[in-house]
Protein backbone atom coordinates (compact mmCIF):
# COMPACT_ATOMS: atom_id res chain seq x y z
CA UNK A 1 0.00 0.00 0.00
CA UNK A 2 2.61 2.28 1.01
CA UNK A 3 4.40 1.27 -2.37
CA UNK A 4 1.62 2.56 -4.01
CA UNK A 5 1.01 5.53 -2.58
CA UNK A 6 5.12 6.45 -3.81
CA UNK A 7 4.33 5.62 -7.25
CA UNK A 8 0.73 7.57 -7.51
CA UNK A 9 3.09 10.38 -5.70
CA UNK A 10 5.41 10.50 -8.54
CA UNK A 11 3.27 10.01 -11.39
CA UNK A 12 1.09 12.66 -10.14
CA UNK A 13 4.21 15.10 -9.52
CA UNK A 14 5.65 14.34 -12.50
CA UNK A 15 2.57 15.48 -14.44
CA UNK A 16 2.56 18.92 -12.33
CA UNK A 17 5.92 19.67 -13.75
CA UNK A 18 4.73 19.99 -17.48
CA UNK A 19 2.07 23.16 -15.91
CA UNK A 20 4.49 25.63 -16.57
CA UNK A 21 5.57 24.18 -19.81
CA UNK A 22 2.32 23.09 -21.22
CA UNK A 23 1.30 26.65 -19.91
CA UNK A 24 3.54 28.53 -22.06
CA UNK A 25 3.04 26.12 -25.49
CA UNK A 26 -0.78 26.51 -24.70
CA UNK A 27 -0.27 30.60 -25.17
CA UNK A 28 1.55 30.57 -27.95
CA UNK A 29 -0.59 27.85 -29.88
CA UNK A 30 -3.68 30.34 -29.11
CA UNK A 31 -2.27 33.18 -29.95
CA UNK A 32 -0.65 32.47 -33.09
CA UNK A 33 -3.82 29.75 -34.15
CA UNK A 34 -6.00 33.08 -33.69
CA UNK A 35 -3.06 35.82 -35.15
CA UNK A 36 -0.95 33.82 -37.67
CA UNK A 37 -3.72 33.03 -40.07
CA UNK A 38 -4.44 36.21 -40.73
CA UNK A 39 -0.81 37.24 -41.47
CA UNK A 40 -1.20 35.18 -44.20
CA UNK A 41 -4.04 36.25 -45.30
CA UNK A 42 -3.30 40.03 -45.59
CA UNK A 43 0.25 39.03 -46.45
CA UNK A 44 3.23 38.86 -44.24
CA UNK A 45 4.69 41.92 -46.00
CA UNK A 46 1.71 44.21 -45.80
CA UNK A 47 0.48 43.77 -42.39
CA UNK A 48 4.35 44.48 -40.94
CA UNK A 49 5.18 47.07 -43.60
CA UNK A 50 2.31 48.96 -44.53
CA UNK A 51 1.40 52.10 -42.96
CA UNK A 52 -2.32 52.03 -43.10
CA UNK A 53 -4.22 51.24 -40.36
CA UNK A 54 -8.16 51.47 -40.42
CA UNK A 55 -9.86 48.39 -39.60
CA UNK A 56 -12.94 49.65 -40.65
CA UNK A 57 -11.88 49.71 -44.02
CA UNK A 58 -9.88 46.32 -44.40
CA UNK A 59 -6.83 48.25 -43.85
CA UNK A 60 -4.05 46.39 -41.81
CA UNK A 61 -0.76 47.94 -41.84
CA UNK A 62 1.31 48.07 -38.28
CA UNK A 63 4.15 49.24 -39.31
CA UNK A 64 3.47 52.96 -37.84
CA UNK A 65 2.97 50.90 -34.35
CA UNK A 66 6.53 48.93 -34.66
CA UNK A 67 8.04 51.98 -35.54
CA UNK A 68 6.75 53.56 -32.44
CA UNK A 69 7.62 50.47 -30.15
CA UNK A 70 11.08 50.54 -31.38
CA UNK A 71 11.46 54.51 -30.45
CA UNK A 72 10.13 54.13 -26.98
CA UNK A 73 12.03 50.79 -26.22
CA UNK A 74 15.00 52.54 -27.73
CA UNK A 75 14.39 55.97 -25.36
CA UNK A 76 13.58 53.93 -22.22
CA UNK A 77 17.08 52.45 -22.89
CA UNK A 78 18.62 55.79 -23.07
CA UNK A 79 17.78 57.15 -19.66
CA UNK A 80 17.06 53.30 -18.02
CA UNK A 81 20.45 51.70 -18.51
CA UNK A 82 22.83 54.32 -17.87
CA UNK A 83 21.05 55.26 -14.63
CA UNK A 84 20.28 52.00 -13.72
CA UNK A 85 23.83 50.49 -14.63
CA UNK A 86 25.56 53.68 -12.84
CA UNK A 87 23.44 53.08 -9.71
CA UNK A 88 24.28 49.30 -9.80
CA UNK A 89 27.90 50.19 -10.04
CA UNK A 90 27.82 52.61 -7.84
CA UNK A 91 26.07 50.53 -4.68
CA UNK A 92 28.27 48.02 -5.28
CA UNK A 93 31.57 49.35 -5.90
CA UNK A 94 32.04 52.85 -3.58
CA UNK A 95 29.29 52.37 -1.10
CA UNK A 96 29.64 50.92 2.46
CA UNK A 97 27.94 47.32 2.48
CA UNK A 98 25.51 48.56 5.75
CA UNK A 99 24.24 51.27 3.43
CA UNK A 100 23.64 49.14 0.40
CA UNK A 101 22.09 46.62 2.56
CA UNK A 102 19.23 49.31 2.81
CA UNK A 103 19.16 51.08 -0.84
CA UNK A 104 19.17 47.83 -2.94
CA UNK A 105 15.86 46.35 -1.08
CA UNK A 106 14.08 49.57 -1.34
CA UNK A 107 14.57 49.65 -5.44
CA UNK A 108 13.49 46.61 -5.69
CA UNK A 109 10.54 47.28 -3.08
CA UNK A 110 9.71 50.18 -5.61
CA UNK A 111 9.31 47.19 -8.63
CA UNK A 112 6.06 46.36 -6.95
CA UNK A 113 4.70 49.70 -7.64
CA UNK A 114 1.78 49.19 -10.27
CA UNK A 115 2.36 50.35 -13.84
CA UNK A 116 -1.04 51.94 -13.91
CA UNK A 117 0.34 54.34 -10.93
CA UNK A 118 3.34 55.03 -13.57
CA UNK A 119 0.83 55.93 -16.20
CA UNK A 120 -1.14 58.26 -14.08
CA UNK A 121 2.05 60.38 -12.78
CA UNK A 122 3.08 60.33 -16.39
CA UNK A 123 -0.29 62.28 -17.54
CA UNK A 124 -0.39 64.68 -14.58
CA UNK A 125 2.86 65.47 -13.87
CA UNK A 126 5.37 64.45 -16.87
CA UNK A 127 2.98 65.30 -19.97
CA UNK A 128 1.92 68.91 -18.97
CA UNK A 129 5.52 69.88 -18.50
CA UNK A 130 6.47 68.46 -21.86
CA UNK A 131 3.84 70.58 -23.76
CA UNK A 132 4.54 73.56 -21.29
CA UNK A 133 8.47 73.62 -22.20
CA UNK A 134 8.70 71.52 -25.20
CA UNK A 135 5.30 71.86 -27.05
CA UNK A 136 3.52 69.44 -28.56
CA UNK A 137 0.73 67.66 -26.82
CA UNK A 138 2.86 66.11 -23.67
CA UNK A 139 1.34 62.93 -24.70
CA UNK A 140 4.52 61.55 -26.77
CA UNK A 141 7.81 59.37 -27.60
CA UNK A 142 9.61 61.56 -24.82
CA UNK A 143 6.82 60.89 -22.33
CA UNK A 144 6.60 57.15 -22.65
CA UNK A 145 10.29 56.99 -22.82
CA UNK A 146 10.81 58.78 -19.54
CA UNK A 147 7.92 56.78 -17.69
CA UNK A 148 9.35 53.74 -19.30
CA UNK A 149 12.87 54.27 -18.41
CA UNK A 150 11.97 54.75 -14.89
CA UNK A 151 9.67 51.98 -14.50
CA UNK A 152 13.04 49.44 -15.69
CA UNK A 153 15.26 51.23 -13.64
CA UNK A 154 14.69 48.20 -10.81
CA UNK A 155 14.83 44.98 -13.24
CA UNK A 156 18.56 46.72 -14.90
CA UNK A 157 19.42 47.67 -11.04
CA UNK A 158 18.86 44.31 -9.54
CA UNK A 159 20.36 42.16 -12.12
CA UNK A 160 23.55 44.37 -12.46
CA UNK A 161 23.89 44.46 -8.91
CA UNK A 162 23.95 40.59 -8.70
CA UNK A 163 26.48 40.17 -11.76
CA UNK A 164 28.78 42.61 -10.14
CA UNK A 165 28.65 41.34 -6.66
CA UNK A 166 29.40 37.95 -8.27
CA UNK A 167 32.62 39.20 -9.40
CA UNK A 168 35.49 37.63 -7.21
CA UNK A 169 36.92 39.85 -4.67
CA UNK A 170 40.31 39.28 -5.50
CA UNK A 171 39.63 40.41 -9.80
CA UNK A 172 39.70 44.05 -7.62
CA UNK A 173 42.33 42.93 -5.38
CA UNK A 174 44.43 42.37 -8.15
CA UNK A 175 43.96 45.44 -9.94
CA UNK A 176 44.09 47.41 -6.57
CA UNK A 177 47.53 45.89 -5.89
CA UNK A 178 48.92 46.93 -9.10
CA UNK A 179 48.72 50.67 -8.51
CA UNK A 180 45.16 50.59 -9.88
CA UNK A 181 42.42 53.65 -8.34
CA UNK A 182 39.26 52.35 -7.53
CA UNK A 183 37.32 53.57 -10.74
CA UNK A 184 40.19 51.78 -12.71
CA UNK A 185 39.19 48.79 -11.24
CA UNK A 186 35.90 49.35 -11.96
CA UNK A 187 36.16 49.69 -14.91
CA UNK A 188 39.13 47.88 -16.48
CA UNK A 189 38.33 44.55 -13.98
CA UNK A 190 34.96 44.76 -12.39
CA UNK A 191 32.85 45.81 -15.28
CA UNK A 192 34.67 43.73 -17.75
CA UNK A 193 33.81 40.56 -15.68
CA UNK A 194 30.43 41.41 -14.99
CA UNK A 195 29.50 41.91 -18.72
CA UNK A 196 27.05 39.36 -19.54
CA UNK A 197 25.14 40.15 -16.41
CA UNK A 198 24.94 43.29 -17.41
CA UNK A 199 24.19 42.91 -20.88
CA UNK A 200 21.41 40.62 -19.84
CA UNK A 201 19.89 42.93 -17.57
CA UNK A 202 19.61 45.40 -20.43
CA UNK A 203 18.17 43.26 -22.38
CA UNK A 204 15.64 41.46 -19.85
CA UNK A 205 15.07 45.47 -19.40
CA UNK A 206 13.99 45.80 -23.01
CA UNK A 207 11.54 43.19 -23.30
CA UNK A 208 9.63 44.79 -19.76
CA UNK A 209 9.61 47.97 -22.07
CA UNK A 210 8.72 46.56 -25.30
CA UNK A 211 5.98 44.58 -23.36
CA UNK A 212 4.65 47.08 -21.28
CA UNK A 213 1.37 48.20 -22.07
CA UNK A 214 -0.82 50.44 -19.41
CA UNK A 215 1.38 52.86 -18.76
CA UNK A 216 2.10 53.59 -22.31
CA UNK A 217 -1.35 53.67 -23.21
CA UNK A 218 -1.99 56.55 -20.65
CA UNK A 219 1.42 58.72 -21.30
CA UNK A 220 1.94 58.18 -25.23
CA UNK A 221 -1.04 60.03 -26.78
CA UNK A 222 -2.50 56.61 -29.15
CA UNK A 223 -1.98 58.66 -32.84
CA UNK A 224 -1.39 55.73 -35.39
CA UNK A 225 1.07 57.98 -37.12
CA UNK A 226 4.99 57.76 -37.60
CA UNK A 227 6.38 60.07 -35.27
CA UNK A 228 8.68 63.23 -36.24
CA UNK A 229 9.83 64.21 -33.18
CA UNK A 230 10.02 63.13 -29.69
CA UNK A 231 7.29 65.57 -28.58
CA UNK A 232 4.55 63.52 -31.30
CA UNK A 233 2.20 61.40 -29.89
CA UNK A 234 2.44 57.35 -30.78
CA UNK A 235 0.80 54.05 -30.56
CA UNK A 236 3.06 51.12 -29.73
CA UNK A 237 2.22 47.86 -30.54
CA UNK A 238 1.14 46.95 -26.80
CA UNK A 239 -0.98 49.82 -26.64
CA UNK A 240 -2.82 48.95 -30.44
CA UNK A 241 -3.87 45.37 -28.55
CA UNK A 242 -5.27 47.28 -25.74
CA UNK A 243 -6.88 49.90 -27.07
CA UNK A 244 -9.12 48.01 -29.39
CA UNK A 245 -9.58 44.75 -27.99
CA UNK A 246 -13.07 45.66 -26.24
CA UNK A 247 -15.05 46.29 -29.33
CA UNK A 248 -13.27 44.38 -32.10
CA UNK A 249 -14.63 41.10 -33.80
CA UNK A 250 -13.97 38.74 -36.52
CA UNK A 251 -10.86 40.27 -39.15
CA UNK A 252 -10.21 43.48 -36.18
CA UNK A 253 -9.81 41.03 -33.62
CA UNK A 254 -7.81 38.40 -35.60
CA UNK A 255 -5.13 41.75 -36.73
CA UNK A 256 -5.10 41.79 -32.81
CA UNK A 257 -4.03 38.79 -32.29
CA UNK A 258 -1.72 39.07 -35.09
CA UNK A 259 -0.27 42.10 -33.74
CA UNK A 260 0.09 39.85 -30.43
CA UNK A 261 2.05 37.43 -32.54
CA UNK A 262 4.67 39.79 -33.61
CA UNK A 263 5.36 41.09 -29.86
CA UNK A 264 5.64 37.55 -28.81
CA UNK A 265 7.90 36.43 -31.38
CA UNK A 266 9.91 39.62 -30.79
CA UNK A 267 10.03 39.25 -26.71
CA UNK A 268 10.82 35.27 -26.99
CA UNK A 269 13.97 36.41 -28.75
CA UNK A 270 15.09 39.01 -26.46
CA UNK A 271 14.75 37.01 -23.72
CA UNK A 272 16.38 33.91 -25.11
CA UNK A 273 19.08 36.44 -25.74
CA UNK A 274 18.89 37.57 -22.03
CA UNK A 275 18.87 33.71 -20.96
CA UNK A 276 22.12 32.88 -22.66
CA UNK A 277 24.00 35.59 -21.16
CA UNK A 278 23.00 34.55 -17.61
CA UNK A 279 24.11 31.50 -18.25
CA UNK A 280 27.22 32.36 -19.75
CA UNK A 281 27.54 34.46 -16.64
CA UNK A 282 27.00 31.78 -14.62
CA UNK A 283 29.62 29.12 -16.16
CA UNK A 284 32.49 31.51 -15.85
CA UNK A 285 32.32 31.94 -12.32
CA UNK B 1 44.67 65.99 -22.95
CA UNK B 2 44.81 62.84 -20.50
CA UNK B 3 42.71 63.18 -17.37
CA UNK B 4 44.77 61.76 -14.11
CA UNK B 5 43.35 59.04 -12.55
CA UNK B 6 42.94 60.84 -9.68
CA UNK B 7 40.53 63.29 -11.17
CA UNK B 8 39.02 60.69 -13.36
CA UNK B 9 38.32 58.44 -9.96
CA UNK B 10 36.69 61.92 -7.92
CA UNK B 11 34.44 62.63 -11.43
CA UNK B 12 33.34 58.93 -11.48
CA UNK B 13 32.31 58.94 -7.76
CA UNK B 14 30.39 62.11 -8.76
CA UNK B 15 28.48 61.22 -11.94
CA UNK B 16 27.62 57.55 -10.17
CA UNK B 17 26.79 58.60 -7.35
CA UNK B 18 24.25 61.59 -9.15
CA UNK B 19 22.76 58.81 -11.39
CA UNK B 20 22.17 56.75 -7.93
CA UNK B 21 20.79 59.57 -6.31
CA UNK B 22 18.59 61.00 -8.92
CA UNK B 23 17.37 56.94 -9.31
CA UNK B 24 16.16 56.96 -6.07
CA UNK B 25 14.56 60.37 -5.67
CA UNK B 26 12.41 59.63 -8.59
CA UNK B 27 11.37 56.84 -7.11
CA UNK B 28 10.47 57.76 -4.10
CA UNK B 29 8.86 60.88 -5.80
CA UNK B 30 6.34 58.54 -7.09
CA UNK B 31 5.15 56.99 -4.46
CA UNK B 32 5.29 60.28 -1.75
CA UNK B 33 3.11 62.24 -4.29
CA UNK B 34 0.83 59.75 -4.98
CA UNK B 35 0.68 59.45 -0.92
CA UNK B 36 0.44 63.13 -0.51
CA UNK B 37 -2.04 63.63 -3.45
CA UNK B 38 -4.20 60.28 -2.57
CA UNK B 39 -4.36 59.82 1.15
CA UNK B 40 -6.29 62.71 2.45
CA UNK B 41 -9.43 60.94 0.23
CA UNK B 42 -9.13 57.82 1.95
CA UNK B 43 -11.43 57.56 4.47
CA UNK B 44 -13.02 54.54 6.33
CA UNK B 45 -16.34 56.05 4.14
CA UNK B 46 -14.01 55.64 1.37
CA UNK B 47 -13.24 52.03 1.96
CA UNK B 48 -16.56 51.17 3.14
CA UNK B 49 -18.89 52.02 0.58
CA UNK B 50 -19.36 51.36 -3.15
CA UNK B 51 -18.68 53.71 -6.16
CA UNK B 52 -21.24 55.99 -7.23
CA UNK B 53 -22.13 57.17 -11.06
CA UNK B 54 -19.26 55.26 -12.18
CA UNK B 55 -16.69 55.87 -9.27
CA UNK B 56 -16.81 59.75 -9.70
CA UNK B 57 -18.17 59.77 -5.75
CA UNK B 58 -18.29 57.04 -3.52
CA UNK B 59 -15.76 54.40 -2.20
CA UNK B 60 -14.16 51.68 -3.69
CA UNK B 61 -15.69 48.41 -1.62
CA UNK B 62 -16.45 45.85 -4.36
CA UNK B 63 -12.91 46.81 -5.66
CA UNK B 64 -11.39 46.16 -2.55
CA UNK B 65 -13.17 42.94 -2.48
CA UNK B 66 -12.10 41.87 -5.82
CA UNK B 67 -8.35 42.73 -5.15
CA UNK B 68 -8.30 40.20 -2.61
CA UNK B 69 -10.44 37.68 -3.97
CA UNK B 70 -8.90 37.95 -7.62
CA UNK B 71 -5.62 37.09 -5.93
CA UNK B 72 -6.05 34.67 -3.67
CA UNK B 73 -8.30 32.25 -5.96
CA UNK B 74 -5.03 32.55 -8.54
CA UNK B 75 -2.44 31.76 -5.93
CA UNK B 76 -4.89 28.50 -4.79
CA UNK B 77 -4.94 27.49 -8.83
CA UNK B 78 -0.88 27.93 -8.78
CA UNK B 79 0.42 26.91 -5.57
CA UNK B 80 0.03 23.44 -5.73
CA UNK B 81 1.32 23.13 -9.15
CA UNK B 82 4.38 25.66 -8.73
CA UNK B 83 5.21 23.41 -5.49
CA UNK B 84 4.71 20.27 -7.09
CA UNK B 85 7.00 21.55 -9.75
CA UNK B 86 9.84 22.44 -7.74
CA UNK B 87 9.24 18.63 -5.76
CA UNK B 88 9.69 16.89 -8.66
CA UNK B 89 12.51 19.19 -10.04
CA UNK B 90 14.68 18.96 -6.37
CA UNK B 91 13.51 15.88 -5.24
CA UNK B 92 12.72 12.91 -7.87
CA UNK B 93 14.68 13.85 -10.94
CA UNK B 94 18.07 14.74 -11.53
CA UNK B 95 19.49 17.79 -14.15
CA UNK B 96 18.70 15.89 -17.61
CA UNK B 97 17.38 17.07 -21.05
CA UNK B 98 13.73 16.97 -19.57
CA UNK B 99 14.55 19.18 -16.35
CA UNK B 100 15.96 21.96 -18.37
CA UNK B 101 13.14 22.15 -21.14
CA UNK B 102 10.94 22.18 -17.74
CA UNK B 103 13.00 25.02 -16.48
CA UNK B 104 13.78 27.11 -20.13
CA UNK B 105 9.76 26.60 -20.26
CA UNK B 106 9.47 28.14 -16.52
CA UNK B 107 12.03 31.09 -17.98
CA UNK B 108 10.02 31.76 -20.99
CA UNK B 109 6.84 32.14 -19.06
CA UNK B 110 7.93 34.66 -16.99
CA UNK B 111 9.02 36.43 -19.92
CA UNK B 112 5.81 37.15 -21.69
CA UNK B 113 4.50 40.73 -21.13
CA UNK B 114 1.72 41.14 -19.58
CA UNK B 115 -0.44 42.36 -22.59
CA UNK B 116 -0.22 38.75 -24.04
CA UNK B 117 -1.72 36.94 -20.81
CA UNK B 118 -4.72 38.95 -21.15
CA UNK B 119 -4.82 37.88 -25.12
CA UNK B 120 -4.23 34.54 -24.37
CA UNK B 121 -7.17 34.42 -21.34
CA UNK B 122 -9.37 35.84 -23.25
CA UNK B 123 -9.54 33.67 -25.92
CA UNK B 124 -8.99 30.69 -24.31
CA UNK B 125 -10.85 30.96 -21.58
CA UNK B 126 -13.68 33.31 -21.59
CA UNK B 127 -13.91 32.95 -25.69
CA UNK B 128 -13.38 29.36 -25.92
CA UNK B 129 -14.59 27.59 -22.96
CA UNK B 130 -17.35 30.27 -22.55
CA UNK B 131 -16.53 30.99 -18.56
CA UNK B 132 -17.02 34.97 -20.01
CA UNK B 133 -15.39 37.79 -18.38
CA UNK B 134 -15.42 36.67 -14.65
CA UNK B 135 -13.32 35.98 -11.18
CA UNK B 136 -12.31 32.26 -12.70
CA UNK B 137 -10.93 33.32 -15.93
CA UNK B 138 -8.83 36.11 -14.09
CA UNK B 139 -7.88 33.67 -11.41
CA UNK B 140 -6.63 31.16 -14.08
CA UNK B 141 -4.78 33.95 -16.48
CA UNK B 142 -3.33 34.94 -13.13
CA UNK B 143 -2.65 31.89 -12.04
CA UNK B 144 -0.39 31.21 -15.05
CA UNK B 145 0.74 34.36 -14.69
CA UNK B 146 2.48 34.09 -11.12
CA UNK B 147 3.73 29.96 -11.77
CA UNK B 148 7.07 31.06 -12.40
CA UNK B 149 7.49 33.01 -9.03
CA UNK B 150 6.58 30.47 -7.46
CA UNK B 151 8.32 27.62 -8.98
CA UNK B 152 11.15 29.85 -8.62
CA UNK B 153 10.87 30.41 -4.92
CA UNK B 154 10.16 27.19 -3.51
CA UNK B 155 13.11 25.66 -5.37
CA UNK B 156 15.26 27.62 -4.01
CA UNK B 157 13.52 26.96 -0.81
CA UNK B 158 13.55 23.15 -0.97
CA UNK B 159 17.08 23.59 -2.26
CA UNK B 160 18.11 25.33 0.90
CA UNK B 161 16.65 22.52 3.46
CA UNK B 162 20.63 20.58 4.25
CA UNK B 163 20.40 17.05 2.81
CA UNK B 164 20.97 15.62 6.33
CA UNK B 165 17.50 16.41 7.59
CA UNK B 166 16.41 14.09 4.09
CA UNK B 167 19.13 11.39 5.07
CA UNK B 168 17.83 11.26 8.78
CA UNK B 169 14.17 10.65 7.76
CA UNK B 170 15.38 7.88 5.07
CA UNK B 171 16.88 6.29 8.04
CA UNK B 172 13.91 6.10 9.80
CA UNK B 173 12.47 4.17 7.24
CA UNK B 174 10.34 7.07 5.64
CA UNK B 175 9.70 6.81 2.34
CA UNK B 176 10.63 9.37 -0.43
CA UNK B 177 6.84 11.21 -0.68
CA UNK B 178 6.82 11.43 3.13
CA UNK B 179 10.06 12.77 3.69
CA UNK B 180 8.90 15.14 1.42
CA UNK B 181 5.58 16.23 2.94
CA UNK B 182 6.88 15.55 7.10
CA UNK B 183 10.32 17.01 6.39
CA UNK B 184 11.43 19.09 3.47
CA UNK B 185 8.19 21.04 2.99
CA UNK B 186 7.81 22.02 6.75
CA UNK B 187 11.46 23.46 6.48
CA UNK B 188 11.13 24.91 3.39
CA UNK B 189 7.78 26.67 4.04
CA UNK B 190 8.86 30.38 5.33
CA UNK B 191 10.59 30.53 1.34
CA UNK B 192 7.25 28.97 -0.39
CA UNK B 193 5.26 31.52 1.40
CA UNK B 194 7.46 34.55 0.62
CA UNK B 195 6.61 33.43 -3.36
CA UNK B 196 3.20 33.14 -2.53
CA UNK B 197 3.37 37.00 -1.04
CA UNK B 198 5.24 37.89 -3.80
CA UNK B 199 2.79 36.46 -6.32
CA UNK B 200 0.11 38.28 -4.37
CA UNK B 201 1.98 41.57 -4.72
CA UNK B 202 1.97 41.45 -8.27
CA UNK B 203 -1.65 40.20 -9.43
CA UNK B 204 -2.77 42.99 -7.21
CA UNK B 205 -1.00 45.92 -9.27
CA UNK B 206 -1.69 43.79 -12.95
CA UNK B 207 -4.09 45.52 -15.08
CA UNK B 208 -3.67 44.33 -18.50
CA UNK B 209 -4.73 40.65 -18.02
CA UNK B 210 -6.96 41.44 -15.82
CA UNK B 211 -9.04 43.54 -17.23
CA UNK B 212 -9.54 41.75 -20.09
CA UNK B 213 -10.31 38.27 -18.56
CA UNK B 214 -12.19 39.31 -15.31
CA UNK B 215 -13.55 42.17 -16.80
CA UNK B 216 -14.59 45.34 -14.94
CA UNK B 217 -18.16 44.91 -13.16
CA UNK B 218 -18.82 47.38 -10.37
CA UNK B 219 -20.87 44.77 -8.57
CA UNK B 220 -20.49 42.35 -5.69
CA UNK B 221 -19.55 38.99 -7.19
CA UNK B 222 -21.45 36.41 -5.39
CA UNK B 223 -20.20 33.25 -7.43
CA UNK B 224 -16.70 32.72 -9.43
CA UNK B 225 -18.66 33.20 -12.49
CA UNK B 226 -19.23 36.57 -11.75
CA UNK B 227 -17.49 39.45 -13.42
CA UNK B 228 -15.24 41.44 -10.62
CA UNK B 229 -13.20 44.72 -10.93
CA UNK B 230 -9.99 45.21 -9.10
CA UNK B 231 -8.32 47.82 -7.17
CA UNK B 232 -5.82 48.58 -10.65
CA UNK B 233 -8.34 48.06 -12.84
CA UNK B 234 -10.77 50.61 -11.12
CA UNK B 235 -7.74 53.31 -11.06
CA UNK B 236 -6.68 52.55 -14.62
CA UNK B 237 -10.52 53.28 -15.47
CA UNK B 238 -10.92 56.36 -13.77
CA UNK B 239 -7.45 58.00 -14.70
CA UNK B 240 -7.83 57.43 -18.05
CA UNK B 241 -11.74 58.03 -19.03
CA UNK B 242 -10.89 60.92 -16.68
CA UNK B 243 -13.93 59.96 -14.27
CA UNK B 244 -12.50 61.55 -11.30
CA UNK B 245 -8.86 62.29 -10.42
CA UNK B 246 -9.71 62.93 -6.65
CA UNK B 247 -11.04 59.23 -6.49
CA UNK B 248 -8.10 58.31 -8.94
CA UNK B 249 -5.27 59.41 -6.21
CA UNK B 250 -7.09 58.29 -3.56
CA UNK B 251 -7.65 54.70 -4.89
CA UNK B 252 -3.63 54.57 -6.21
CA UNK B 253 -2.95 55.10 -2.60
CA UNK B 254 -4.43 52.72 -1.60
CA UNK B 255 -3.07 50.21 -3.94
CA UNK B 256 0.19 51.38 -3.36
CA UNK B 257 0.10 51.15 0.33
CA UNK B 258 -1.24 47.48 -0.09
CA UNK B 259 1.50 46.47 -2.72
CA UNK B 260 4.44 47.94 -0.56
CA UNK B 261 3.24 46.29 2.11
CA UNK B 262 3.03 43.14 0.92
CA UNK B 263 6.37 43.09 -0.75
CA UNK B 264 7.66 44.31 2.33
CA UNK B 265 6.19 41.37 4.44
CA UNK B 266 7.99 38.68 1.63
CA UNK B 267 10.97 40.72 1.30
CA UNK B 268 11.76 40.70 5.64
CA UNK B 269 10.46 36.52 5.53
CA UNK B 270 12.44 35.73 2.87
CA UNK B 271 15.38 37.56 5.05
CA UNK B 272 14.83 36.13 7.71
CA UNK B 273 14.70 32.43 5.82
CA UNK B 274 17.69 33.40 4.73
CA UNK B 275 19.34 34.39 7.72
CA UNK B 276 18.26 31.26 9.68
CA UNK B 277 19.47 28.92 6.78
CA UNK B 278 23.17 30.91 6.91
CA UNK B 279 23.79 30.24 10.35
Amino acid sequence: MKLNGESVAKGVLSLVAFSALASLLLIAVFIFKEGFPFMLKVGVNDFLFSSTWNPQAGQYGIYPMIVASLYVTFGAMLIGAPLGIAGAIFMNEFLPRSVMRIIKPTIELLAGIPSVVFGFLGVMVLAPFIRAHLGGPGLSVLAASIILGVMVLPTVISISTDAIGAVPNSYREGALALGATRWQSVYMVTIKAARSGIIASVILAMGRALGETMAVIMVAGNTVKIPHAVTDPVRTLTANIALEMSNATGMAREALFATGVVLFVVIMILNAIAMSAIKGAGGRK
Amino acid sequence: MRISPKVAQILAVAVLGAATLLTLVVLVFVIVFVLVKGLPGVTWQFLSTAPLDMGKSGGIFPTLVGTVLLPLLAIAIALPLGVGTSVYLTEYTRENRFTQALRFGTDCLAGIPSIIFGLFGFIFFVVMLRMGWCLLSGALTLAIMVLPTIIRTSEEAIRAVPNAYREVSFSLGATRWETVLRVVLPNALPGIVTGVILGIGRSIGETAAVIFTAGSSLRMPTTVFDSVRTMSVHFYILAREGISNENAYATAAVLIISVLLINLVAYTMMHRFIAKRAK
